[in-house]
C-alpha cells in the first residue's frame, strides 16, 4: 500500500498558475457562448477577448517576484513576469486587427479567439516554468494553435506556411525532446536549476565537454528553428507570406519573446558556467542570422516578405545579446522587444489595411513595392505613418527601435565586443537601404495605377490601433527611462540558477 | 531667457507642423515669415551672448534617460554661435531666393524640419542628442534631393542617405564605447560632451575612437576618400538643396571634429596631423584640378566646395588658435558664399535651363547685375583680401605655417588654382561676345532675386572688412579648447604642438 500522499491546496501556490487558467478559460467560455448562440459577430469575441487578456494582465502583475509553485514546476521569476506582460500586451494590440471593414474568412469562427487565448497560455507556460518537460508542453500547445491560426486564413498559401511552419516545428520539437534527453543523461534532471548545480560540479572535474556541448547544440537547433535563425530560417519568409499580415506581425514577436525566455534559460546557464563554444555559436547564428537576413531583404519584392526577412535580422541583432551574458545584455533582450513590438505590428497593421481579396498586381504577391508607389498623393497620412516605421526600424533617432539598438549596441560594447558593436552598425547600414527603398516608393515615385487599393481594409479600430503604434513609436524617448529601470530590475531579481 | 535655445531648436519645428494647414499659395510666404522670425531669434540670441566669455553658455539640462546618463543637454559658445546664425540667415535666403513651383508646401514644411534638426546639431552638448538631429538632418534632405531632383534624383538621394549613415552608424558604436570607458573610469553613465571633454585617454584607445569619429564626420566634410557622394547630391539636388547642403551640411562635419575630436583625443589629433593634412591637401589640389575639368557650372561649384573644406580641415588641424579660428570663420564664409554661388546657378539654370558653360558666354553684356553679383561672389571664393573669403584662408594658411612651412605653401596653391578655375569659368561664361543667341533674350535678375542676394554681398563684404569682433569671440572659446586639450594631453609632443596664443591665454584666466 502507498501512503496516501496529501499536500496542503496553499502549498501548491495557485496564484502562479493563474494568468495561464485565466486564459484558457476564457478560452473555453468563448467555446461555450459560441455553442449557446451561433453566428455572433466578431466584434463580440474581439471584446471578450481583450477582455479576458485584461484580466489576465491583472493576474499577471499580482505575481510576487520569486516565488514558486505547483510542485516547484512552475517558476514566476522577473523575466517571467516581464515577458508574460509583454506577451499579453502584444496580444491585446493585436486582437482589434480582426477588426477589418471586410470580411475575412477566419475572423467568422469564435473558434479562432479560443485558439488564440490556448495558445497565449501555451506561453505563458513556456516563459515560467524551468522544468523542460513544461516547457515542451507549453511550447507545444501554443506552436499546434498558431500553426491552426495561420492555416485559418484559408487561401491556398496560407495552407502551404502552415504546413511548413507545422513541419518545421515538429523538427524543432524532435531536436528539442533529444536535447532534453541528452541533458538529462548528463545531469540526471531536467530541472534547469538543478541542472546548473550538477553542471556546474561536473566541470570542476573531468567533464564529458561533448555530452555537455551536445545537448547544448541539439537545445540550440530547436530554438534556431523558432526564433528563425540562420540556416534555420528558411520557413520563415513563406509562413509570413502566407499568414495574414497582423499575424504575421504577431509571429514576429509574441513566440520570439517567448523562445527568447526559453533560451535565455537554458542558453544562460551554459553562458554563465563559462563553456565557450556554447557562446561563440550563438555569436556567430547572430552575426550570420543578421548579414544573410539583410542581404535577402535587399533583393525581394514583396514588402510583406522584406518585412519577414527584416524581423529575421532583428532577430539576430538580439540573439546577440542572449550571448553576452551580462544583466544589461539579458534586460536589452526585453528592451529591444518591448520597444520593436509597436513598431513592427504597427507595420504589419498598414500592410493589413491595403489587403484586398484578390491580388492586383500580378499574381505572385499580395504586397509588392509598386502597389505603395505614389502613396504620398493617394493617402498623405497613410505614407507618412509607414515612413514612421520604416525610419524607425531602419533605426533613425528618436524612434523607438532606435533607443532599442542603442541599447544593444551599448551592452555589446560593455561585454568587450566592439567588433561586434561595429558589425551591428554596419548591418543597419544595409539593413537602411530596403526601408528606403519603400519610402522611396511612396514618396517620390508616382502612383502605378488608379486604384485606391491601399486602404481597402481600413476601419476605425485600425486606425486606432495604429495610432497607438505611432504614438508609442514617435514618443518612445520619454518612456524608455522607465522602461529600462524596470526591465533592469525585473531581469536582476531572476537569479533562479546559479547566477 | 535661458530657453533660448530650446525655442531656436523647436521653433522651426512647430512651425512645420502647423504648416500643414496653411493654404498652399501662402506656404512660401509662411515659410519666409518663420525663417525670418528664427533669424531674428539667432541675431537676439548673438546679442545677449556675452562675448568676453569662452565657456558654454545659455545651457539647458533636463535628464531625459538618467538610467543610461542621456540628458537633452544643449548650449552655445562662440564655436558654435556664428554656425547657428549662419545657418538660420542661409535658410532664410534660401528661402527668399526658392524658385521651385510644385508642392512648394512640402517644400516649405521640410525645410523647416531641416532647419531643426541643423540648429539642433550645433547646440546639442549630449552626445545622443547630438547624434539624434545629426541623422534627423539626412531624411529631410534626402526627400528635398529625391523628390526636386535631377533625373538621377532618386540614386543620388539615397547614396547620400547611406553613405553618411554607414558613417554615423560607426561613429555611434564609437559614442557608446566612449560612454563606456567614461561609466569605468567615474561610475557614472553620461553621454554629455563637457564630461567627456574632462577625462584623459590612454593613447591607443584614443587613436581608435578617433579613427570611430572620423569616419562620421569624415563622410560628411566629405575628405578625400568618401567624397564620391557629394558630386552626385549637388548634381542632382535642387537648388536650394545645393545651397543647404554645402552652406550648413557639410559644416556639421567639420564642427563634429572640433567639437568632438579636437578637445576629447588630443593626443590622436596631433599624431594624426600628417595623415589628415595630406588628405586635406588632396582635397585642396586634386579637387581643384578637377573642378577646372568639369562642363557644368554648378559641378565646378560642387567640387571648389570641395576644396575649400580642405582649407577648413587643415586649420582645424593647425593645433593653434589662429588656424583654428580661422577655419571656423571659413566654415561660416564657405557657407555664405558657396550657398550664394549655387542660387547663382540656379538662377541661371531657371533661365535656360543648362548649367553648361560652353551654352554661355557673354553673359556679362546681357544680364549686368547677374554678373556683378557673380564677380563679387567668385572673389570672395577665390580669396581677394577685402572679401570674406580672405580672412579665413589667410588665417588657416598663417596657422598651419606653424605646423609645417611646406604642406601650407602646397595649400597656399588652393588660392592660385581656385582662381583658376574660377576666373576660368567667368571668362566663359560672361566674357566675350554672345555666341548662343538663345542667351540674347535673357532678363536680367528680378526683384526679389535681387532682395535675396544683396544680404549675402552686404555680408561678403562686411565680414571681410571687419571680421575682428567675429573672430575675438569666436577666439574665446577656441582658446579654452586648446587649453583643455593642452592640459589632457599625455604625451610631450602633444604639448609642444598645441600653440595657445599666450596674450589671450591671461585673459581667459
Amino acid at each position: 500500500m502507498v501512503a496516501p500522499v496529501t499536500v496542503a491546496l496553499s502549498e501548491l501556490n495557485l496564484p502562479t498558475l493563474a494568468p495561464m487558467l485565466i486564459a484558457i478559460a476564457g478560452a473555453l467560455g468563448i467555446l461555450i457562448i459560441d455553442l449557446i448562440k451561433g453566428n455572433l459577430h466578431k466584434s463580440l469575441f474581439v471584446m471578450l477577448s481583450i477582455l479576458i487578456l485584461l484580466v489576465d494582465l491583472g493576474a499577471v502583475a499580482g505575481l510576487t517576484v520569486g516565488s514558486r509553485g505547483f510542485f516547484d514546476l512552475m517558476l514566476i521569476d522577473g523575466v517571467s513576469i516581464v515577458s508574460q506582460i509583454m506577451i499579453i500586451v502584444a496580444s491585446i494590440l493585436f486582437i482589434p486587427l480582426a477588426l477589418t471593414s471586410k470580411r475575412f474568412h477566419e475572423f467568422s469562427y469564435p473558434e479562432f479567439f479560443a485558439l488564440f487565448l490556448f495558445m497565449i497560455a501555451g506561453f505563458q507556460f513556456m516563459v515560467s516554468s524551468d522544468n523542460l518537460i513544461l516547457i515542451f508542453v507549453g511550447l507545444e500547445t501554443a506552436s499546434l494553435s498558431l500553426y491552426t491560426l495561420i492555416a485559418m486564413h484559408n487561401r491556398s498559401n496560407s495552407f502551404e506556411a502552415a504546413i511548413k511552419y507545422f513541419t518545421m516545428g515538429a523538427l524543432a520539437a524532435g531536436f528539442y525532446a533529444m536535447g532534453s534527453a541528452m541533458i538529462y543523461a548528463t545531469t540526471g534532471s531536467i530541472e534547469l536549476s538543478s541542472v546548473a548545480q550538477v553542471l556546474n560540479a561536473q566541470l570542476s572535474e573531468t567533464p564529458n565537454i561533448l555530452l555537455i556541448t551536445g545537448g547544448a547544440i541539439m537545445m540550440l537547433v530547436a530554438f534556431a528553428f523558432k526564433l528563425s535563425l540562420f540556416p534555420f530560417h528558411t520557413w520563415a519568409p513563406d509562413v509570413y507570406e502566407g499568414a495574414s499580415a497582423p499575424l504575421a506581425g504577431y509571429m514576429s514577436i509574441v513566440p520570439k519573446i517567448a523562445a527568447f525566455v526559453v533560451a535565455w534559460r537554458i542558453f544562460g546557464l551554459y553562458i554563465y558556467l563559462d563553456i565557450e563554444s556554447v557562446q561563440w555559436i550563438i555569436i556567430a547564428l547572430g552575426v550570420l542570422t543578421m548579414t544573410l537576413a539583410n542581404i535577402m531583404a535587399l533583393v525581394q519584392d514583396d514588402v510583406k516578405r522584406m518585412l519577414a526577412y527584416s524581423s529575421i535580422s532583428h532577430a539576430g541583432f538580439v540573439v546577440v545579446a542572449l550571448a553576452l551574458g551580462t544583466t544589461k545584455g539579458d534586460s536589452s533582450i526585453f528592451i529591444y522587444y518591448s520597444l520593436f513590438m509597436f513598431t513592427n505590428l504597427g507595420a504589419f497593421a498598414m500592410l493589413w489595411i491595403s489587403r484586398s481579396k484578390k491580388r492586383n498586381f500580378g499574381n505572385r504577391f499580395d504586397h509588392p513595392y509598386e502597389k505603395f508607389a505614389g502613396l504620398i498623393k493617394i493617402m498623405p497620412m497613410g505614407a507618412v505613418v509607414m515612413a514612421l516605421f520604416m525610419l524607425s526600424l531602419a533605426g533613425v533617432p528618436p524612434f523607438s527601435v532606435f533607443w532599442g539598438k542603442l541599447y544593444i549596441m551599448s551592452a555589446t560594447v560593455d561585454a568587450g565586443y566592439i567588433w561586434l558593436a561595429v558589425v551591428m552598425g554596419l548591418n543597419s547600414a544595409i539593413a537602411a537601404y530596403y526601408y528606403l527603398k519603400l519610402i522611396v516608393y511612396m514618396f517620390l515615385k508616382d502612383p502605378v495605377k488608379d486604384l485606391n487599393v491601399v486602404y481597402y481594409n481600413i476601419s476605425k479600430p485600425l486606425m486606432f490601433m495604429i495610432g497607438v503604434a505611432v504614438v508609442a513609436t514617435v514618443a518612445s524617448i520619454f518612456f524608455v527611462q522607465p522602461l529600462i529601470s524596470y526591465i533592469t530590475e525585473m531581469v536582476s531579481m531572476s537569479a533562479y540558477t546559479v547566477r | 531667457m535661458n530657453s533660448i535655445l530650446s525655442i531656436l531648436v523647436f521653433f522651426p519645428a512647430l512651425a512645420a507642423m502647423l504648416g500643414f494647414v496653411v493654404e498652399k499659395n501662402s506656404a512660401r510666404a509662411y515659410g519666409i515669415s518663420i525663417a525670418a522670425i528664427e533669424f531674428l531669434l539667432s541675431l537676439w540670441l548673438w546679442i545677449s551672448f556675452d562675448s568676453t566669455s569662452g565657456a558654454m553658455q545659455f545651457v539647458e539640462y533636463i535628464p531625459l534617460i538618467k538610467d543610461f546618463g542621456i540628458s537633452y543637454y544643449l548650449g552655445v559658445d562662440g564655436i558654435s554661435l556664428f554656425l547657428i546664425v549662419m545657418t538660420t540667415f542661409m535658410t532664410l535666403i534660401g528661402m527668399m531666393s526658392l524658385s521651385i513651383k510644385t508642392d512648394i508646401k512640402n517644400m516649405i514644411i521640410t525645410l523647416l524640419f531641416l532647419e531643426m534638426t541643423m540648429v539642433g546639431v550645433f547646440v546639442a552638448l549630449d552626445a545622443i542628442i547630438f547624434y539624434l538631429f545629426w541623422e534627423l538632418s539626412l531624411v529631410p534632405m534626402l526627400y528635398i534631393i529625391g523628390a526636386w531632383g535631377g533625373p538621377l534624383r532618386v540614386y543620388a538621394a539615397i547614396k547620400f542617405f547611406l553613405y553618411t549613415f554607414a558613417g554615423s552608424l560607426i561613429m555611434l558604436v564609437g559614442m557608446l564605447y566612449m560612454a563606456y570607458i567614461f561609466h569605468e573610469a567615474s561610475g557614472v553613465w553620461t553621454f554629455s560632451i563637457t564630461e567627456w571633454h574632462r577625462l584623459a585617454l590612454p593613447i591607443d584607445t584614443q587613436l581608435w575612437l578617433f579613427a570611430a569619429f572620423f569616419l562620421g564626420f569624415a563622410i560628411k566634410v566629405p575628405m578625400f576618400p568618401f567624397h564620391t557622394w557629394l558630386p552626385y547630391a549637388h548634381g542632382q539636388a535642387p537648388t536650394i538643396g545645393s545651397v543647404i547642403l554645402a552652406a550648413v551640411l557639410l559644416k556639421m562635419g567639420t564642427y563634429g571634429f572640433v567639437r568632438f575630436s579636437l578637445p576629447m583625443f588630443p593626443d590622436a589629433s596631433v599624431m594624426m596631423i600628417l595623415p589628415i593634412a595630406i588628405l586635406s591637401l588632396i582635397m585642396v589640389v586634386y579637387t581643384a584640378m578637377i573642378a577646372y575639368a568639369q562642363k557644368d557650372i554648378k559641378q565646378v561649384i560642387a567640387y571648389s566646395s570641395v576644396s575649400h573644406m580642405g582649407i577648413i580641415m587643415l586649420g582645424l588641424f593647425a593645433m593653434n588658435s589662429i588656424g583654428i579660428t580661422g577655419s571656423i570663420f571659413q566654415m561660416i564664409s564657405h557657407g555664405i558664399v558657396s550657398g550664394a554661388l549655387f542660387m547663382l546657378v540656379g538662377m541661371i539654370y531657371d533661365r535656360r535651363h543648362t548649367k553648361l558653360m560652353s551654352e554661355f558666354g557673354g553673359l556679362a553684356s546681357v544680364m549686368p547685375k547677374f554678373a556683378l553679383i557673380f564677380g563679387v561672389m567668385l572673389m570672395a571664393s577665390v580669396g581677394l583680401p577685402l572679401t570674406i573669403g580672405f580672412v579665413g584662408e589667410f588665417m588657416v594658411l598663417m596657422g598651419f605655417f606653424i605646423v609645417s612651412p611646406f604642406l601650407t605653401v602646397i595649400a597656399g596653391t588652393s588660392i592660385i588654382l581656385g582662381a583658376v578655375y574660377m576666373l576660368a569659368l567667368f571668362k566663359k561664361s560672361f566674357f566675350g561676345p554672345v555666341t548662343n543667341d538663345e542667351n540674347l533674350k535673357l532678363n536680367d535678375l528680378t526683384g526679389t532675386e535681387i532682395a535675396a542676394l544683396v544680404p549675402l554681398v552686404i555680408v561678403v563684404i562686411w565680414l571681410g572688412i571687419a571680421p575682428s569682433p567675429m573672430l575675438q569671440t569666436i577666439d574665446k572659446s577656441v582658446n579654452n579648447t586648446l587649453i583643455l586639450m593642452s592640459h589632457k594631453a599625455q604625451l610631450p609632443e602633444t604639448k609642444n604642438t598645441i600653440f595657445i596664443a599666450p596674450q589671450s591665454t591671461k585673459e581667459t584666466k
